[in-house]
């Protein structure tokens, strides 16, 4: 049976040119790079070798990026780290609280860590939540008013994992700037943070360009290895670990770094970025193609997120009278995987927030289905599952018939 | 995560459409994951009992649901209506060789609609008997 792999967002697969970089890591050159000895600083130069690369995509410093176990723990650490150092700094001056600015469709990593520090913290946070439109992007004018003299953070998604939509993140860097730079030396701080977990593949993560303070990526969404990802936080900002011990990455993150995890990743930012508009235009062209193809095949469908500003890689659709988990169950049957938002099976007996923040009504959320694309597929994959598709459908809305 | 059974009822479902001029029908929503399912019956009279003659499902749902549909339909042909009425979703469960923790709510789907298909049933029933019954209590009532 034909495989096709169409769920790119969730994980990719690890390019073999990263492999082969990581595989010296593990039993020969196996030294702890905090170690002083030959061992150690052999390992050391490796992590210093894939700083290096980072930095010089990235257009930041080498000291800042801090290696992390992947874009959870960056995202935790940029909310929670930043909400620490300040509350630290500005102990005595701040009476109010410190407010924080993020999306209503943001990864449930960012979502919940913002819980975690309004339950222990009622009286020291304020969280605004975005609205954004049919198409999941949010208004500026919004954003601008939402701001007050105690925002200290905006935390803004490059790209939406399941609606691909991209938010304007360069436009919303230069305004916040503006606004920062009108703060009074001794003022709060503010700050701009992106997780742009599913952006690095396909857009520039330019810090410098974007006005970004903080930018939160992963190893496994990028052709790396899973179990490793950064945060690159601008030098001089507030920020304090979150996880204690042998105070490394300069005592913001502690923990043995990930050796072999953070040569892959190393290689594999670069390989993005190199390899980055022939990546786009082969999976744009499928993922075109895929899009036409469905529309053109299949009635009652409805993509949603927006034709423009989204990613290249990603199809998301809702089809009438059908669940997506069951969807997703017969085209697995045929060797194809999807993923599906709203599910039972996704751990919560939920509809997708990210769906019903777009608009989208219960049953609508429930039968949406995600297709994201990657740089191994092919036009016969796709194919292949639109044929499939179409079959899965039909059956699908044989058994519910008119409800 | 199912069962080969689930996946099998799933994959070909029994007693799938409607019944033209059935004798109750009955539908559940889950306002939770919104799945629907919508359950017709044909009720047979056997040695004085009511019992399920054939029986047919339509659901818009997750695999659990589509499959304890299917499985509960297929419990209920040729069964009294006395017996139906003490199917629990336990037994469906069991039957399907087990669901995942978190899909154990879609079971009560089918089983609602079915027990719904047969109060309507059985209201029709009573509707039919009503000049009678109401002849009684006038009587009385006098």
């Amino acid at each position: 049976m034909r495989k096709v792999y169409l769920d790119y967002a969730a994980t990719t697969p690890t390019d073999q040119r990263v492999i082969r970089t990581m595989f010296p890591f593990f039993n020969q050159k196996f030294g702890n790079a905090s170690s002083l000895h030959s061992f150690g600083q052999e390992a050391k130069r490796a992590v210093d070798d894939s700083r290096n690369k980072i930095a010089q995509t990235l257009k930041c410093k080498e000291e800042e990026i801090i290696f992390t176990s992947g874009a959870t723990e960056s995202n935790n650490l940029a909310i929670k780290g930043v909400f620490k150092a300040l509350s630290d700094k500005f102990k005595k001056d701040v009476k109010g609280k410190f407010h924080f600015i993020t999306t209503q469709i943001e990864h449930p990593c960012i979502l919940e860590s913002f819980d975690a520090l309004k339950q222990i913290f009622p009286r020291k946070i304020s969280v605004t939540y975005l609205p954004v439109n049919k198409y999941g992007l949010i208004d500026l004018k919004q954003l601008e008013k939402s701001i007050q003299n105690n925002t200290v953070l905006v935390s803004i998604m490059f790209v939406n994992n399941e609606i691909g939509t991209v938010q304007p993140i360069k436009e919303i860097g230069s305004m916040l700037k503006k606004i920062a730079r009108r703060r009074s030396h001794g003022d709060l701080p503010l700050y701009f943070h992106s997780d742009a977990t599913q952006a690095l593949s396909y857009f520039d993560c330019n810090l410098q360009k974007l006005s970004l303070d903080l930018l939160t990526f992963s190893g496994h969404k990028i052709y790396g290895p899973k179990g490793v990802g950064a945060l690159v936080a601008r030098e001089g900002i507030f920020l304090q670990a979150i996880l204690q011990g042998g105070e490394h990455e300069w005592g913001k993150r502690s923990g043995t770094l990930n050796v072999p995890g953070i040569v892959g990743l190393g290689e594999a930012v670069k390989i993005a970025h190199q390899e980055r508009s022939s990546i786009i235009k082969s999976v744009q062209n499928l993922r075109d193609y895929f899009i036409k193809k469905v529309t053109q095949e299949i009635k009652g469908i409805k993509l949603n997120g927006s034709l423009e500003q989204r990613a290249p890689n990603n199809a998301n659709f809702n089809f009438k009278g059908i669940k997506g988990e069951s969807l997703l169950t017969l085209l697995d049957q045929k060797g194809i995987a999807v993923s599906t938002g709203s599910a039972c099976s996704s751990g919560k007996i939920q509809s997708s927030y990210v769906q019903l923040a777009i608009g989208n009504t219960t049953a609508e959320a429930h039968s949406s289905v995600r297709f994201t694309m990657g740089k191994y597929l092919t036009k016969e994959d796709i194919n292949y599952t639109v044929k499939e598709l179409k079959k899965a459908v039909d059956k699908l809305r044989g058994i519910s018939g008119e409800l | 995560m199912y069962s080969k059974k689930v996946l099998n009822h799933f994959a070909k479902p029994r007693n799938l459409g409607e019944i033209k001029n059935p004798d109750g029908v009955g539908e559940a929503i889950n306002p939770v994951c919104g799945d629907s399912t919508k359950i017709s019956i044909k009720v047979k009279k056997i040695d004085g009992k009511a019992v399920v003659d054939d029986i047919k499902f339509r659901t818009l749902g997750c695999v659990a649901a589509v499959a304890t549909s299917s499985l509960t339909t297929e419990l209920a042909k040729g069964k009294s209506l006395a017996e139906i009425k003490k199917f629990t979703r336990d037994q469906v469960v069991w039957k399907l060789h087990g669901l995942p923790i978190k899909k154990v709510h879609c079971s009560n789907l089918a089983l609602d609609a079915l027990k719904k298909a047969i109060q309507d049933y059985q209201s029709k029933q009573r509707s039919k008997q009503k000049p009678k019954s109401i002849k009684k209590i006038r009587n009385k009532s006098k």
